[in-house]
This record gives structure tokens, sequence and C-alpha cells, in this order.
């Protein structure tokens, strides 16, 4: 998909451009913006170390362990199927944990980890169970702690104060999230979405 | 009231995260001095990573909207904009945020780079960036990992709470940062 719409923003561009007059800015302005994108990816790398070692600290000592286990009970409560003691549980506390983190790099086999042992319990292999819709639910709509790579964004775009928009970045995920868990819930009983037939009385 | 403590969060954010898990660290043994900075080598990695990434998308945007064409693009979703609140140049991020990661955080990049990152069209733009994931994606990869074709109500959900996450982006904002 990002092929055509990449595809289409450059073509559709040029060919407006052309018919505006503007074909010589664009020429211009795209050599100035490759450049800046360049300066730009550069300046992610001071905040991006700033997080990436602060994390590697986290991992080796053991925090993200102590993390899980702290939202393990509430955890338990979104995912009633998961009988407890069951290896997907603590797979899928990992896995939501480390992406509440931001580390992108553990969390993503974690996740898949946790799909794996899910799937273990899954009396329909071939269909999504209410467990694992619920778990995407709440990997997609992203809970978020600290948004380490828009901060980055903005403190190499220059922002006078990149760590603003972290408060209310943790509130609308807190949200986001809130509403992928109860769509979950409810939309798990529609008919449209149930597994087997709703039983006739 | 409600205002005051995000901002007590924002500013509070990093400096207590950075005391919680490096004394949490060194209490447990870890030499916090030499794992950051084997951490930190990922920061460098990760940048160079990003990079062909974002100029790819830079030179889209680019050409898209030096020719005028972002204009006529946000013009005809103005209707649309209006009804969510939101600035019609951000309609695109909407769309994108839910498709393309690499793609939304191209555009995130351009729109801070060329709105300034603390213009309200900025900060709208980097808490909508940061508060979702890419729903299409995430959903293929881990469904695909366990071959799972019947996915039920995964889409329809991940898309709601994306949708939920733009617009609660925009009232938070709004109340945050007036424009």
């Amino acid at each position: 998909m990002i092929n055509s719409v990449w595809f289409f923003m450059v073509v559709v561009g040029i060919l407006v451009a052309g018919f505006n007059g503007r074909i010589d800015s664009v020429s211009t302005e795209l050599i100035l913006a490759v450049r800046e994108a360049v300066e730009l990816a550069l300046g992610l790398i001071g905040v991006m170390s700033l997080w990436l070692g602060l994390m590697r600290i986290a991992e080796r000592s053991g925090f993200v362990e102590f993390l899980a286990r702290a939202v393990q009970p509430f955890l338990r409560r979104i995912f009633p199927e998961i009988p407890p003691g069951h290896p997907a549980m603590g797979a899928v506390v990992m896995a939501l944990t480390a992406g509440a983190l931001g580390l992108g790099n553990a969390s993503t086999p974690l996740g898949l980890k946790a799909m794996k042992e899910l799937q273990a319990l899954n009396p329909h292999p071939e269909i999504a169970s209410n467990a694992m819709v619920t778990f995407l639910a709440v990997e997609t709509s992203s809970i978020t702690i600290l948004p380490a790579t828009v901060l980055a964004l903005r403190a190499s775009a220059g922002s006078a104060d990149p760590a603003e928009i972290i408060g209310p970045t943790i509130i609308v995920s807190l949200v986001g999230t809130i509403a992928g868990v109860l769509a979950a819930k409810i939309l798990e009983r529609l008919p449209a979405y149930r597994i087997d037939p709703p039983h006739r009385n | 009231m409600f205002l005051e403590i995000l901002e007590i969060v924002s500013r509070w954010a990093i400096p207590f995260l950075l005391l919680v898990i490096i004394t949490y660290g060194y209490l447990r043994g870890v030499k916090v001095y030499e794992v950051f900075v084997e951490g930190a080598q990922e920061g460098f990695e990760t940048a160079i990573r990003v990079m062909p990434y974002m100029v790819t998308i830079f030179v889209a945007i680019s050409i898209f909207r030096t020719s005028g064409a972002m204009d006529l693009l946000a013009r005809a979703l103005l209707p649309l904009a209006q009804r969510l609140g939101l600035p019609a140049e951000l309609m695109p991020l909407v769309f994108l945020r839910s498709i393309s990661g690499s793609g939304s955080l191209g555009l995130v990049t351009e729109i801070l780079n060329h709105y300034g990152p603390d213009s309200f069209v900025g900060r709208l733009a980097s808490v909508m960036m940061g508060s979702s994931e890419t729903t299409f994606y995430v959903l293929a990869v881990y469904f695909g990992s366990v071959s799972i074709r019947k996915t039920r109500h995964a889409l329809p959900v991940g898309l709601l709470a994306d949708l939920v996450a733009m617009i609660m982006a925009v009232v938070v904002c709004r109340r945050v940062f007036s424009p």
C-alpha cells in the first residue's frame, strides 16, 4: 500500500506542478528536502541513544520483569480465557510491558511468542481467538510510557521543549487502549463476529 | 488541575525514569555506565537505519507539497477535517498512521520541519504519532506468524482504537496547547 501512496504522491505532484508552473520550485525544494531528511535523521541520534541506553539497563537489571509482575494481576482480568499459570499469560504480560516501554526490538519477538502461546490455547486454530484480538487491541493501540521516537524527532527539529507532549501522549494512548479493549470485549459477542453461531431457544 | 497534572508528568517523565531505572539497575549490581553505553550504541544504528526511509518519504512529500497538490488535497478534505476538529494539514497523517509506520514517521518529521515542532500542528502531530501503532502492519505480522486468516473483529477494533486516539489527541491538545 505504501508503494501506491508513494507512487501517487510523486507522479501526481509532478503533474500538478507542471500545470501550476511550479516545476522549478519542485526541483530546488527537492534537493533541499533530501538534505534536510539526512540532517533530521542524524539529529535523532542523541535522544535515541539516551533512551536505548536507559532501556538496556532496564532489561539487564530485570526491571522489565519486575514491572511485568506488577502489572499481571490487572492484565489477568482482561484475559479471562487464559488459564492461570499458563505460559501464555507470562508471554502476553512481557510483550505488553516491553511495548509500553517502547522497546520495539524486544517487544516484537515477545509479541510473536505470545501469539504462539495463545495459538496453543486456541480451540479453532484457523480463527482468531478472543484473547488474541484483545491482545492485539492493546498492542496496536500502543499504551506508551514515553514516546521516545517522537521526542527524538522534536529535539532534532529544534523544539524549545520536546518533552511537553509526553503527558498528553500518555493520556491519549491510554484512552485509545481502553477504547480498543472495550471494543474487543463488545464486538466479540456480536453475532457477526462470534465463532459459534448463536443458539436459538 | 488536569492541565497541571499533565504538565508535571511531561516535565518529570524523563528524570523520573532515569532515577528509577538507574537506581534499580545499580542496586541489582548492573554496571550502569557500561550498559548504558552499550544501549546507546544502538542509537546510532537506529538513526542510520532510519535515514534512507526518511529521504524516500521526503522526496514524495516535498514534490507533493511544493507542487500545490497538498493544498488541493487539504481543501478537498476540509469538511471532513472540520467535522473531526483537525487542522486539514493533518488529514493525511490520520490515514497514514494506521497504514505505514515508516511513512507516518517521515510525514511527521516533515510536518515538524515545515510548521515547526512547537506550532499547534506540530504538537498535535507529535501526540498523534506517539499514541498509536501501525494497525495494518501489526495485524499482518502477528496473525501471519500463526497463519491465521480469519481475524474476526481484530481490524475494526484496531482501527477504532486508532480513530479514538486521533480524536482524543485533538481534544487534549486543544486544552493543553490552545491553538
